[in-house]
């Protein structure tokens, strides 16, 4: 052990490069960690402004801005970028930064893997992002990328299938690292049953991960080639099948969506019993609901094609499944509630994105269920509807997390306190801003207005207008979390070890910031 | 109590508008006049009973310990962190609840799947940008595309009340009637939807798929496209008018009588300006959606026709173009089957002169039946 750490030492303290070099060649936790969570938040704007281009096209009947294919590229580009290009990659922000301190481990296993990790995501990005002044612009098949439409497309497509590989093999070395990392480094005497839940959370993510993200490439690479080189896999003439892709794709993006939120269950579980100053209620069920809803996640794949004509068996089948996860999932928010109930609770900006968390992504579970009633989700299948849905899961649920985690950890990666009444308001105008947006798309779907259309019957006026106007309140809100998370990086007071009074675990026996190479030796947990 | 809950959550919303402006908002499923469509109507009624009672429980516990478990106040916290039997409790009567809300649900989707012993069978086609109808019982055949003017999707002109949801010939079904439908598609997937009967069903291009509906009430209702078919996916709506038996059997007749004034134009010769003037027409409901009605395409995904070598080129190429479709993998499939030879003669001719493109020349109805070749030519032509 004293020879590793020695080693360690002098490769950290003498080819130490500086500058632009130290950024692309590092192989520290904490860089890489802080390059994921930089490249994250730029996409965000990114994705972001897109989503406001489609608000405000949105915000009368007719069109006004745009033409609808390229509001159809927009679309489509601001789901993957958001998937791909901020969700994913803030959580493997999270993960590195975090997994190390919280384990007692002095960096990821695979360090050089590690920053090749992070070193594709950018080249995926420019891919993706460059596609817009391409000829015939961006892809415009939706993030879902079906064929028979994806083959129609121009030579974007195939950049962004290249990209969503390159995507993939970024999360498959991410994973492989998350998980020698946490199955092999942990301090001696921190037992699996004793990790912290953000450690267990990104366990079970990457396995996930790597179960999955092969099957996205398969399934992307069968476009490719029906594209460019003949084959027939997705068309019918050829004795293809297009409803296989979906049946592909499904397999590999409805766990998809657990990789984007069960990360976030793990931030949450670590805030609550933080500011409620009371132990996470139920930690072993936690844990056992968590690999439940993972291993559950692979048997529902197809409740996203209940109007593709399935036999009756398999409606059944998938609707039961389904319904199913529910079980897990209210378990999880049960002992979150569990958790605050006699508590001696604060509301620092952490537990206010914590807790809205809790209530906003259970209104996202509920319309879930509601979804998961196969007759229902055949009127509510590709309306407004889903796009409420799936944004009070991602947006309040996954997005919320990342913010409660970045205000909660952010004193101990910067060694400053953020300005609370900064944080408060960029939380107040978040989370109203974020159901304005979005509540109001619950109605619309329900009345019977299809997503992804540029231009809507005059019945669908009112609530559209609401949603833009939410949506440029929530939009520029982040310009405030932008500020929060400059001004914390160049200076404020001076955060302590254990920045807050309830919070327990490694990562708060080290000083703020967190030295460039912790726990060269290995503390002891009893 | 929903409609009271969602009325509610919309006055809480509204803010700043009108109370009158109300009365128009749509926030429900639309009225069900099929006996599917109101099962669908009540199991989602009972779900939301079911999610706004688990809510109200939960967070009204969450929110009562916020308030009065706040260090602010004092309170000290307590140190328990597990208790086996709240857990399983919790564990267990979610799933009873689930179990209790599956068996009506899974009653309603065995309803919606048996499409035997219908009374009349449409097949019904989705196309880049517009749906065919065959009745297969009574011999119809037509297309059915949005009627609403570009002028009014521009803004330049005031919006109709049934803005974006108006055909040219909307599907017509007698009432109380069994329709199983044949959903298919001719290029991407297509899904049709309407609301009020409780169907939506993809259309798969290669593959049929069935559904089923029995409207109760005469009446016009209206549907979009619901699975994303590329630039003009908006602009796709559905509209079924439920009349009664005879209005049915008058529309049948009438149908069939326009179907013989279209094919027996296939076999006169028309002037050039006759030509042109219908071409127009045709150009407007067929082809505008991608090269534009300026005939400049959109520069990059959509070929301008205006000054191109396939328009200003051999007559014969043209013709083989708009009959057969482009190169594989573009979106400009052939219109061999969708239009009758009258039609494509038309369009073509009104391609080679329109714009910039003076060239003087005309395709006649016998010249596209040629070119339709001889195994072709057998088949019927469309309308």
């Amino acid at each position: 052990m004293s020879d590793a750490a020695h080693a360690h030492d002098e490769h950290g303290h003498h080819a130490h490069p500086t500058g632009l070099m130290r950024w692309l060649t590092t192989t520290n936790h904490k860089d890489i960690g802080s390059l994921y969570l930089f490249f994250a938040l730029i996409m965000l704007f990114m994705a972001g402004s897109m989503a406001l281009l489609i608000r405000a096209e949105l915000f009368k009947p007719g069109l006004q801005l745009m033409h609808p294919d390229f509001f159809n590229q927009l679309t489509t580009m601001h789901g993957l970028i958001m998937i791909f290009g901020v969700i994913m990659p803030a959580f493997s922000g999270f993960a590195n930064w975090q997994v190390p301190l919280m384990l007692g481990a002095p960096d990821m296993a695979f360090p050089r893997m590690n920053n090749w990790a992070f070193w594709l995501l950018p080249v995926a990005g420019v891919m993706l992002l460059g596609s817009f002044w391409l000829p015939g612009g961006a892809v415009a098949g939706g993030w879902t990328m079906y064929p028979p439409l994806f083959i129609q497309g121009g030579v974007s497509y195939d950049l962004t299938i290249l990209a969503v590989h390159i995507m993939g093999l970024s999360s498959i070395m991410g994973s492989i690292n998350i998980i020698t990392t946490i199955l092999n480094m942990r301090a001696p005497g921190l037992t699996l049953m004793k990790m912290p839940l953000f450690c267990w959370t990104w366990l079970i993510t990457a396995y996930l991960l790597i179960a999955t993200m092969p099957v996205l490439a398969g399934a992307v690479t069968m476009l490719l080639t029906d594209r460019n080189f003949g084959t027939h896999f997705f068309n019918a003439a050829g004795g293809g099948d297009p409803v296989m892709f979906q049946h592909i794709f499904w397999f590999f993006a409805h766990p998809e969506v657990y990789i984007l939120i069960l990360p976030a269950f793990g931030i949450v579980s670590q805030v609550i019993p933080t500011f409620a100053r009371k132990p996470l209620f139920g930690y072993a069920s936690m844990v056992y609901a968590t690999a439940s809803i993972a291993i559950l996640s692979f048997i529902v794949w197809a409740h996203h094609m209940f109007t593709v004509g399935m036999p009756v068996a398999g409606q059944l089948f998938f609707m039961f499944s389904t319904m199913l996860i529910a079980v897990p999932t209210g378990v999880k928010v049960f002992n979150w509630v569990a958790t605050m109930w006699k508590g001696s609770m604060t509301f620092e900006t952490p537990m206010l994105f914590a807790i809205a968390f809790v209530c906003l992504f259970t209104i996202g579970g509920f319309s879930g269920l509601v979804l998961a009633m196969a007759p229902v989700d055949i009127q509510l299948q590709d309306t407004y509807y889903v796009v409420a849905h799936f944004h009070y899961v991602l947006v309040s649920g996954a997005l919320f997390s990342i913010f409660a985690g970045i205000y909660y950890w952010l004193p101990k990666w910067t060694g400053h306190m953020y300005s609370e009444t900064l944080g408060k308001t960029h939380f107040w105008l978040s989370v109203i801003g974020m159901n304005i947006v979005f509540f109001p798309m619950h109605f619309l779907g329900l009345a019977g207005m299809p997503r992804r259309i540029p231009d809507y019957a005059l019945q669908f006026t009112e609530f559209n207008q609401i949603a833009t106007v939410g949506a440029f309140i929530f939009g520029f809100s982040q310009l405030i979390f932008l500020t929060v998370v400059l001004k914390t990086i160049k200076g404020g007071a001076k955060a302590s070890d254990r920045v807050w009074e309830g919070a327990e675990g490694l990562e708060w026996t080290v000083p703020s910031p967190a030295p460039y190479h912790t726990f060269e030796t290995a503390p002891v947990v009893k | 109590m929903k409609s009271m809950w969602q009325r509610a959550a919309l006055v809480g919303m509204m803010g700043a508008a009108s109370q009158s402006a109300l009365a128009d908002y749509a926030y429900n499923l639309q009225p069900p006049v099929s006996e599917v469509a109101r099962d669908i109507f009540h199991l989602h009624n009972l779900i939301m009973m079911v999610c706004i009672g688990i809510f109200i429980v939960v967070f009204a516990t969450m929110f009562y310990s916020l308030v009065k478990h706040r260090k602010s106040s004092g309170h000290q916290a307590a140190h328990f962190h597990e208790n086996t039997t709240v857990e399983i409790i919790w564990t267990v009567i979610p799933f009873i609840i689930l179990v209790g809300m599956a068996y009506p649900a899974a009653k309603v989707v065995i309803e919606m799947k048996d499409t035997s012993n219908p009374d009349m069978t449409v097949k019904i086609t989705g196309y880049q940008w517009k749906w065919g109808y065959d009745y297969l019982n009574d011999g119809v055949h037509f297309y059915s595309t949005l009627a609403t003017p570009r002028e009014q999707i521009n803004g330049t002109a005031e919006k109709d009340p049934h803005y974006l949801l108006e055909v040219d010939n909307p599907m017509v079904v007698p009432v109380g009637k069994r329709v199983r439908l044949l959903v298919t598609a001719n290029d991407v997937i297509h899904s049709w939807w309407v609301p009020a009967v409780g169907v939506k069903q993809d259309g798969i291009p290669g593959f049929i798929r069935d559904a089923w509906f029995k409207a109760d009430k005469i009446g016009t209702y209206r549907g979009q496209c619901a699975e994303l078919c590329g630039k003009d996916h908006g602009f796709m709506p559905i509209v079924v008018k439920v009349v009664s038996e005879d209005d049915y059997r008058a529309w049948v007749a009438k149908q069939k009588g326009s179907a013989q004034a279209a094919a027996a134009d296939n076999g006169k010769t028309f002037s050039r300006d006759e030509l042109v003037e219908r071409g127009e027409k045709v150009f407007q409901a067929n082809c505008a959606a991608c090269h534009q009605a300026n005939g400049m395409g959109i520069p990059g995904t959509f070929p301008a026709l205006n000054g191109s070598k396939v328009a200003t080129g051999p007559i014969a190429a043209h013709i083989g173009i708009v009959l057969h479709g482009g190169r594989p993998g573009t979106a400009m499939v052939g219109f061999a089957d969708r239009l009758s030879d009258a039609e494509i003669a038309a369009v073509v001719t009104y391609e080679r002169n329109a714009w910039n493109n003076k060239m003087g020349d005309a395709a006649q109805p016998a010249d596209i039946a040629a070119a339709r070749g001889a195994v072709v030519a057998a088949a019927p032509a469309a309308q």
